[in-house]
């Protein structure tokens, strides 16, 4: 009989599928002395405890960051759509920023929709289309300081929207006004009493960047063939409104905002990303970082539960110690602030015990001696 | 500040005083060494005692007067003799600076006393300026009269539970704001819950006065309302009474530092030239008796109330020179003093400088040169280094002779001895004079410092430290000269080259720290990297050129064989096949283990087209041997040996590769030149009519453009994208070009010898120096920048040509016309800006996480957890296998099937 059952809980569960696979087809016997020998090295491999893996992986994340590229922006296809690289996106996801620069999004589509066809009409949909980009004309009526707006009927017709739904749009959003239509004109006239040309010419800029159709925020689309199905990517990121759509495949789309996902997906997912878009990175650059890493550098800024950048705000303000917190940034706060709660500093991480001329608690450090010296 | 700082001392002195006989004992010892020149710690005077912890918290006036030893009276320093006045800020109860004055307090001499806290008495309270926030807010929050919390009883509970949990989450930042909003929402009432009073609002004048109803609060009236506060209120404010009452913030006694921590120099004119802090006391003291004069003389109320706030800016700036609303105070010179809260901040200041970063002696550094001849884990150390460097060799009575020897030698011949250490402590010099009479007295128990000697450990370091292979453990090997010497294999793992370089050389000094630096940090611990699970140690430029020529069909007569084996350090020819001519290969299969199997890919292909790379059982029996196999960050070759026979194995083998391949390529010869990339005409031709069609191409659409018939591709705009069809047709032409080059290109010279093992330049290379360099790109695009709507004035405006744009036609062996030149220092600056820009962006990086995970250790228990024990994985990496121990970050499955038949 082939062991595999004796090493399920000796061998990570990847790694014994990775045999299964590998040995299919072959002899009982054979199969056991692999699986023997690949226990014996796996059991080499493992970490031994104590051993200082935050540190490694810092340093993993760290050097080759000197090696890497600081061109901001990387072309993603279309104008305007640029996506962060190198560097500076590696410090944008550790920060743990709430606003990224250049937020995307990878929308998969459900299988009828994901074949190409009409799938331009779909991404335009999705895209946030303001007044000014459908009109062709809009001008000030200065004799009844009222504003007339000429629609430009094809690209009106192109978004899939109408007339009707344009001016629906605009009674909702700018309050305060009458909204008429006449013909292919749209003639708003703000309800206050006094004429005021003034106030028109006020009003005429706040009604073009009026919010007309689409998602808000998703600033570009563009459809791109991705295996053998089509998907949407696009410049700006909304992940709760475009999920609610019925067109899309929720359990793939995802977008490269971590601190979005964190509030709509959860942490998990969240980690998730954090490990996706960094490796990303380090494999665009060509390097070679290995995924462990790159983990526990997620997961430190994830496991308390909500997204933590690795700035003095954020992980290291979590610091038990206080002379670990002061020896990173704003020491005098930090002091102070442990002077006011007698915060007493247990001495259980590195810098502290280095300043104290003190063993470090980890490594070699850690374990203490049976035979007492003195 | 300064009650933090006493804190600390505080509670490390009371961890010493658990420790009254040991302490007694070093005293004692002290008094004997009375005459001795040098006093130095031997390893048996070390006090093995362990700080558990350090308890925070604001000194009240009370404890202040307590650990002081001095009260503070005069602002004068010294007298006329130029001795300390007593009662002045140099009093020597508060520790001693000159040599040959005793501390009044412990006692004890210079160098002995740490030092002693006095303090002065205030003659009217004044506001310590870090915790005005906090007073701000108390103030706030608690009634005028009665001192409660403007809470209603029966709300306290419930906020109560709502702050803590708030603080948990946020911290103590949180806490205050959190408490803050409460209050606000409560703000309806303007009344005290508790006495119904009527409550003000109060402002803070910044820096440091209270204001209510346009009035300001004295700091005595603040004083007497925080003394009204109860207890359990202050727990509302996040402050916990049993370590601070909100009254100590407003100081009435002010404690002195000792004069060790702001020691005085003497110029060399004689004139003494006191520290920042002392010039700072100075004024505070001196003020301060100037208040009391003027209150017990019954000065006018302005006077005094002017006095008082001359008071409070010196007490300010004592504590914090940079305040935003205050001028800051100067030297005479104009630059501004460095007060308590500048000497503990910022990089330069006692924490980041002096307590996370130590110095050490028997350290050095000097510039690095390469040496082949040496071991990989060898470092060469120049004589006169090695002459100063020294070990602690304790005397037995089974070395005694041999460490005569090196007494006898001396200090000047090399190898001797620098000092002797008697088992009292007391260290001597080896002179001349002293020489015979410490022969004689040497005997067990004795410590000879001798002279570093081949063989020794040595801590080798290249900064940028960054990761853990940048500090790694050699062999010392002494040689002449006044340069390191190391393998250039081990140049990678510290990213050095010999341009220059400076390296720095430790020397351990206890048998501990020795066997430490051998286990964990010597050369062959650290082949694999932890990164990426490879090896970082590998061959380099003429030892992968030398393997991969001989292993490339290159054969020799049995003798030429035996005579570069034995030169590699092989003594045992009986692997070597017993035959006249020998093939390259099977030289190479001699160093391999006998049982060794591996396959795998060469970076080119062969004569047959093919790229594998067999051994079995030892013998290299197809394929040749180039970076794939044995570089650095790839070396599969290595990575295999490794696994199979262990580090050391690893080591040896790779030692003995490297000096086959450099041996090899010095009887063999090596060279490149210029005509290494000559092409023959019809290749030249061929080059030719690739960049010109490429040109034409482009030209033609250009013209396309300007007639506006160019198809745009979707979301772009014309100019767009006829930018990147002409970047996509230079990039074509440039790559075929390659093709031609390496089609044509002669494959015996030197450069194409290094393009084709991977020892240095690639195909790319050889195209430009042979064909044509290709476009210059700056941000992904063709070059813009320059002059009105063109580059340089050598072309018209709006020519958007390739020439114009930093398309470089020819290549480097043929020579660049002077724009094309002028393009390539283009993107040149262009990277060099961008390198400068990105090392102190990547430093903060790695600062920053490395602060935040150094305390995230491995468990027994194989979870990830952090210093208060929290767990941040539950297994490492979700697998618990450890990267350098792993094959490239994986357990290499395909390997062991294919070894189990």
């Amino acid at each position: 009989m082939k062991e595999y059952k004796k090493y399920r809980k000796r061998l990570p569960l990847s790694l014994l599928e990775e045999v299964k696979e590998k040995t299919k087809d072959m002899p009982e016997a054979r199969v056991n002395k692999i699986l023997k020998e690949v226990h014996k090295e796996y059991r080499k491999a493992k970490v031994q405890a104590g051993e200082s893996v935050g540190l490694v992986s810092a340093e993993s994340l760290g050097e080759p960051g000197t090696q890497m590229t600081l061109n901001t922006f990387h072309f993603a296809g279309v104008a305007e759509m640029n996506v962060t690289v190198g560097l500076p996106r590696i410090i944008e996801i550790l920060d743990g920023r709430k606003k990224i620069k250049t937020p995307m999004m990878e929308v998969y589509l459900k299988p009828p929709y994901n074949k190409g066809k009409d799938i331009k009409k779909l991404a335009l949909s999705i895209k946030e289309t303001l007044l000014k980009e459908v009109m062709s004309e809009i001008s000030v009526d200065l004799a009844n300081s009222s504003i007339e707006i000429i629609l430009d009927k094809e690209k009106v017709k192109d978004i899939g929207a109408t007339a009707g739904s344009i001016v629906k749009a605009l009674e909702k959003q700018a309050k305060g006004t009458n909204v008429k239509k006449k013909e292919d004109t749209i003639i708003i006239k703000p309800k206050s009493k006094e004429n005021h040309v003034a106030e028109a010419y006020k009003l005429k800029e706040k009604i073009k960047n009026i919010y007309i159709k689409g998602v808000k925020n998703i600033k570009q689309v563009l459809p791109v063939k991705r295996g053998n199905e089509f998907i949407i990517i696009t410049s700006g990121s909304n992940l709760p409104e475009i999920l609610e759509m019925k067109e899309v495949d929720t359990s793939r789309t995802v977008t490269n905002d971590i601190y979005e996902i964190s509030r709509i997906l959860g942490i998990e997912a969240a980690r998730a990303v954090v490990i996706n878009e960094v490796s990303k990175v380090i494999e665009a650059q060509g390097l070679n970082v290995d995924i462990r890493h790159i983990m526990l550098i997620a997961d430190t800024m994830c496991f308390s539960g909500d997204l933590k950048g690795i700035t003095r705000y954020g992980v290291v303000s979590e610091k038990a110690s206080v002379l670990a917190r002061a020896s990173f940034e704003t020491p005098i706060k930090h002091i102070i602030n442990a002077a006011l709660v007698g915060e007493v500093d247990e001495l259980n991480s590195v810098v502290e015990n280095v300043m104290l001329n003190q063993a470090v608690p980890v490594g070699t450090g850690l374990p203490g001696l049976v035979t007492k010296i003195k | 500040m300064a009650e933090e700082e006493k804190e600390k001392k505080e509670t490390e002195e009371k961890q010493e005083e658990k420790t009254p006989e040991e302490e007694k004992k070093t005293e004692e010892a002290s008094e004997e060494k009375k005459e001795k020149e040098e006093i130095t710690f031997s390893t048996r005077d070390f006090i093995f005692k362990k700080v558990e912890s350090l308890v925070f918290g604001v000194s009240s006036p009370q404890m202040i007067k307590k650990m002081a030893s001095a009260k503070i009276v005069t602002p004068e320093l010294y007298d006329k003799e130029g001795y300390p006045v007593d009662g002045g800020l140099m009093d020597i109860r508060m520790g001693v600076i000159d040599p040959g004055l005793r501390c009044k307090t412990c006692g004890s001499k210079l160098k002995e006393c740490i030092g002693h806290f006095g303090y002065i008495e205030l003659a009217r309270p004044v506001v310590h300026i870090n915790f005005v926030k906090v007073v701000m807010d108390v103030l706030r929050g608690t009634c005028k009269e009665c001192g409660r919390v403007l809470i209603p009883k029966n709300k306290i509970e419930k906020y109560k539970k709502e702050l803590d949990k708030v603080q948990g989450e946020t911290g103590l930042e949180g806490r205050r704001d959190a408490i803050k909003s409460i209050l606000s929402s409560l703000k309806t009432i303007n009344k005290c819950p508790w006495c119904k009073s009527r409550q003000q609002k109060i402002t803070l004048e910044k820096p440091t006065t209270f204001m209510e109803n346009e009035k300001k609060i004295s700091p005595v009236e603040v004083r007497s309302r925080l003394e009204r506060i109860p207890d359990e209120d202050l727990e509302m404010f996040g402050l916990n009474p049993t370590s601070v009452r909100p009254e100590w913030m407003i100081l009435t006694v002010m404690p002195i530092p000792p004069v060790t921590m702001r020691p005085s120099i003497t110029l060399e004119s004689g004139e003494r030239s006191e520290d920042d802090l002392t010039h700072k006391l100075g004024d505070i003291v001196r003020i301060n008796q100037r208040l009391f004069e003027n209150i017990n003389a019954g000065a006018p109320e302005i006077i005094i109330e002017d006095l008082w706030d001359l008071l409070q800016y010196h007490v300010t700036t004592f504590f914090n020179n940079s305040v935003a609303q205050l001028p800051p105070a100067r030297h005479r010179s104009g630059q501004p003093l460095k007060t308590i809260s500048e000497r503990i901040k910022s990089k330069e200041g006692r924490i980041r400088h002096n307590l996370a970063g130590k110095r050490t002696n028997f350290s050095a550094r000097t510039v690095i040169s390469p040496d082949p001849m040496l071991k990989l884990n060898e470092v060469g150390v120049p004589r006169i280094v090695a002459m100063k460097l020294s070990i602690p060799e304790t005397v037995t009575e089974w070395n005694m002779e041999y460490l005569k020897e090196f007494v006898k030698k001396g200090v000047s011949e090399y190898p001797g001895a620098n000092y002797i250490v008697r088992p009292d402590g007391k260290k001597k010099r080896i002179t001349e004079e002293t020489q015979e009479q410490l022969l004689e007295e040497i005997q067990p128990g004795y410590i000879v410092e001798r002279h570093l000697m081949d063989g020794d450990v040595a801590l080798f370091n290249r900064q940028p430290s960054l990761h853990r292979m940048s500090m790694m453990c050699h062999r010392v090997r002494v040689l002449p000269y006044k340069t390191f010497r190391i393998n250039p294999s081990v140049c990678h793992p510290y990213n050095a080259d010999f341009d220059g370089d400076e390296m720095n050389l430790h020397i351990p000094q206890t048998e501990e720290s020795r066997a430490e630096a051998e286990t964990l940090m010597e050369i062959h611990t650290q082949l694999i990297s932890p990164r990426y699970g490879l090896s970082v140690i590998g061959c380099i430029q003429d030892s992968i050129s030398g393997n991969y020529l001989l292993t490339r069909g290159f054969s020799m007569t049995r003798d030429d064989a035996v005579s570069l084996l034995y030169n590699i350090g092989i003594d045992d020819m009986s692997r070597l096949p017993n035959k006249k001519e020998i093939d390259g290969k099977e030289i190479f299969s001699v160093i391999l283990p006998e049982d060794f199997n591996f396959t795998g890919k060469s970076r080119g292909k062969d004569k047959e087209g093919k790229d594998d790379v067999i051994i079995r059982k030892g013998v290299l029996n197809q394929g040749v041997m180039d970076v794939n196999s044995l570089g650095e960050e790839k070396g599969l070759l290595l990575r295999s040996l490794h696994q199979r026979y262990g580090d050391k194995r690893t080591i040896d083998i790779l030692g003995k590769i490297f000096m086959l391949g450099t041996k090899f390529l010095t009887n063999h010869g090596f060279t490149t030149s210029i005509s290494d990339t000559d092409l023959p005409e019809k290749a030249e031709l061929e080059v030719k009519a690739i960049l010109d069609k490429a040109e034409d191409d482009v030209n033609n659409l250009i013209n396309l453009f300007h007639q506006g018939k160019l198809e745009t591709f979707p979301g772009r705009t014309m100019s767009e994208t006829l930018e990147l069809k002409i970047l996509e047709i230079l990039n074509k032409a440039r790559n075929k070009t390659g093709d031609v080059v390496a089609e044509y290109l002669n494959k015996n010279t030197g450069s194409s010898i290094m393009s084709d093992s991977g020892s240095r330049g690639g195909p790319l290379n050889l195209a430009q120096m042979a064909a044509c360099v290709g476009q210059q790109a700056m941000r992904g695009k063709r070059i813009e920048k320059g002059y009105l709507k063109r580059t340089l004035p050598h072309f018209k405006k709006g020519d958007l040509t390739s020439s114009s744009r930093g398309f470089i036609r020819d290549g480097f062996k043929y020579g660049l016309t002077p724009y094309e030149f002028f393009f390539g220092a283009i993107t040149g600056r262009d990277s060099l800006m961008d390198t400068a820009l990105r090392t102190p962006k990547s430093g903060y990086l790695y600062r920053r996480l490395a602060n935040a995970t150094q305390d995230e250790k491995v468990e027994y228990d194989q979870t990830v957890r952090d210093a208060s024990r929290k767990i941040i994985q539950f297994k490492y990496g979700e697998d618990g296998v450890d990267v350098s121990k792993s094959e490239n970050g994986i357990i290499n499955v395909d390997r062991i099937i294919q070894n189990i038949k």
